[in-house]
C-alpha cells in the first residue's frame, strides 16, 4: 500500500515517512536540475529573493522533454541527485523539505536531511514517459532562458515514489 | 556502384531515432520482463513500472525517458557506395536535427564543455563513428545515449601483469561505484586491448549486441558470464535499492595490443537501452 501525502511538507508528514515507504504525491513541487542550482545559490548569495519560497517545498530533479501537442509535458523522470549535492545543504537550511531525484546522496546531504527534519524521494529513473501521466499542470516560473532546466511548477496527482533517505537517517541504498 | 542521395540519409537517420527512444530493442525488454520475474518487493515494483512505461511510451508516443540522449551513430559505409551531396556528416546531423524538432525530443548537447556551455538546440553535433566495410550498403545505428549511465563509465589503462584479475576488478570496482546512479538494472559494456580509444569504442560497441548473446570466443564468453555473477551478487538491485538484478548482461569486446599495455574501459548503459539498426 503506498501512503499519499500532499506538498508542502509539514514536520508532522515528514516524521510518518520511512525509508522503503511507498508514497504517492499530490500538490505542486518546482523542478530544478544543475544549472538552476547554481543560480538559485548566486540569489541566495546575492540575497536577492528566490523565484519561490522554499519553505516546506519539494524540488523535483527532472528536465523535461518538451510537450507534444495535447500534453502538458513530455517525458519526465528523475536525473541523478548527486550533482546537486553540494547545492543541497543550503536550500534545506533554508526551509526546503523533500527532493525527489535517483541515485544515492552524499554524506553531508543525508546529514542535513536528518538535520533539518526534510526527506529524499526515489522515482525510478528512465520511466519518464509512465511519470509523466502524474504532472496535470506545468508553469515555467524562472530562468525560462535554461529551456529543459528552466525552473517549473509541477502539479502532481499520485506521483509515486520511494522514501530513499527519512529523517532519521534510514536510508534505502545501504539496506 | 550504388548511389545514395543526402536526403535518404537524412530521413532514416530522422525516422529511426525518433523511432529508437520511443521502444525498446525486443531483445531489452524480453530480458526486463525476464528481471521481472526474479525480483520481489519494491525491486519488483521498479520493474513494473520499467515495462509499463514501454507500454505508456508507444501510447502516448512520448519517449521513454525524458534524456533522449546525446546521439552516437555508428555508421558501416560500404566501399561500393557514391556519395556526391557533400560532407556525409552534414546529412546525418540534419537527421538529428530534424527528429529533435519532430520528436518532441530534448535538446541536451551543450556547444562548449567548460566555458560558455551554451544549448545548440538540436542534440547537433552528434558522435559520428565511421567505418568502411566492402559492399553496397550503409549500414547505420542510432544510439540514443544518456548521461546518467555514460557519467559512470570509466577507462583504465592497466599493466599486462595485473591481467584477468586486474581487468575482472576494474569492471566490478566500476559498476559498485556507479551504484544505483546510472539507473541498474544496466548492460556492462567491456572494451579490452587495442588503445586507449579504441577499448572506449570497443566498450560502446559492446553494448549493441542482443542482451546475453554470448562472446563468440569462449574465454571471453566464460569471464562475461563470471563478470554478470559477480556483479549480480553484489545486491545493487534495480534504481540502487537491492536486489538480484544489477546487470542483465555483460558483454566483452576484445582487440589485439602493445606488449606494454592493457587497456580496459567500461561502458555502462541504463535499463533505457535504447538503439536501433537499419541498412540503406
Amino acid at each position: 500500500m503506498s501512503k499519499l501525502i500532499e506538498t508542502p511538507l509539514t514536520d508532522e508528514v515528514v516524521e510518518t515517512l520511512k525509508a522503503g515507504d511507498k508514497v504517492l504525491i499530490n500538490g505542486y513541487v518546482y523542478t530544478a536540475r544543475d544549472a538552476a542550482h547554481r543560480l538559485l545559490v548566486e540569489l541566495i548569495v546575492e540575497q536577492i529573493p528566490l523565484p519561490f519560497d522554499l519553505k516546506g517545498q519539494v524540488i523535483y530533479y527532472v528536465g523535461p522533454t518538451p510537450a507534444p501537442p495535447g500534453k502538458v509535458i513530455g517525458s519526465a523522470g528523475p536525473t541523478t541527485s548527486s550533482r546537486m549535492d553540494s547545492y543541497t545543504p543550503l536550500l534545506l537550511f533554508l526551509g526546503l523539505k523533500g527532493m525527489i531525484g535517483k541515485g544515492q546522496c552524499s554524506v553531508e546531504v543525508k546529514k542535513s536531511i536528518e538535520k533539518y527534519k526534510a526527506v529524499y524521494f526515489l522515482a525510478t529513473g528512465g520511466v519518464g514517459a509512465l511519470l509523466s501521466r502524474h504532472i496535470v499542470a506545468v508553469e515555467e516560473i524562472a530562468f525560462p532562458h535554461l529551456g529543459t532546466e528552466s525552473i517549473k511548477k509541477l502539479l502532481l496527482k499520485d506521483f509515486p515514489v520511494i522514501v530513499a533517505i527519512d529523517c532519521y537517517g534510514g536510508d534505502v541504498f545501504s539496506r | 556502384m550504388k548511389k545514395i542521395k543526402r536526403q535518404q540519409i537524412v530521413e532514416t537517420v530522422k525516422n529511426f531515432y525518433m523511432d529508437a527512444v520511443i521502444s525498446l530493442p525486443e531483445d531489452v525488454y524480453e530480458s526486463l520482463t525476464n528481471a521481472y520475474q526474479q525480483e520481489e518487493g519494491l525491486s519488483k515494483e521498479i520493474l513494473s513500472q520499467i515495462i509499463e512505461n514501454q507500454r505508456v511510451a508507444l501510447e502516448d508516443k512520448i519517449p521513454l525517458c525524458q534524456d533522449t540522449g546525446l546521439p552516437v551513430i555508428f555508421v558501416y559505409w560500404g566501399t561500393k557506395v557514391i556519395y556526391e551531396d557533400g560532407d556525409p556528416r552534414e546529412a546525418f546531423n540534419e537527421g538529428i536535427s530534424l527528429a529533435v524538432e519532430r520528436g518532441y525530443l530534448r535538446a541536451s548537447v551543450v556547444d562548449d564543455p567548460i566555458f560558455e556551455r551554451n544549448n545548440t538546440k538540436n542534440n547537433t553535433p552528434c558522435i559520428i563513428h565511421f567505418e568502411l566495410v566492402d559492399g553496397e550498403q550503409v549500414k547505420i545505428i542510432v544510439v540514443p545515449k544518456g548521461a546518467g549511465s555514460e557519467n559512470m563509465s570509466a577507462l583504465k589503462m592497466l599493466k599486462p601483469s595485473e591481467g584477468l584479475d586486474g581487468v575482472k576488478n576494474f569492471v566490478i570496482e566500476t559498476v559498485k561505484n556507479a551504484g544505483g546512479n546510472p539507473c541498474p538494472p544496466v548492460i556492462v559494456g567491456v572494451g579490452v586491448g587495442g588503445n586507449f580509444e579504441l577499448s572506449a569504442i570497443l566498450a560502446k560497441k559492446a553494448l549493441l549486441r542482443k542482451v546475453g548473446q554470448p562472446n563468440k570466443n569462449s574465454l571471453y564468453a566464460q569471464l562475461e558470464r563470471e563478470l554478470l555473477e559477480e556483479i549480480n551478487s553484489l545486491e545493487i538491485g534495480p534504481m540502487g535499492i537491492g536486489g538480484r538484478t544489477t546487470a542483465l548482461a555483460v558483454h566483452i569486446e576484445y582487440f589485439p595490443c602493445h606488449i606494454a599495455s592493457l587497456p580496459v574501459a567500461v561502458n555502462i548503459q541504463c535499463h533505457s537501452a535504447r538503439h536501433k539498426e537499419v541498412e540503406i
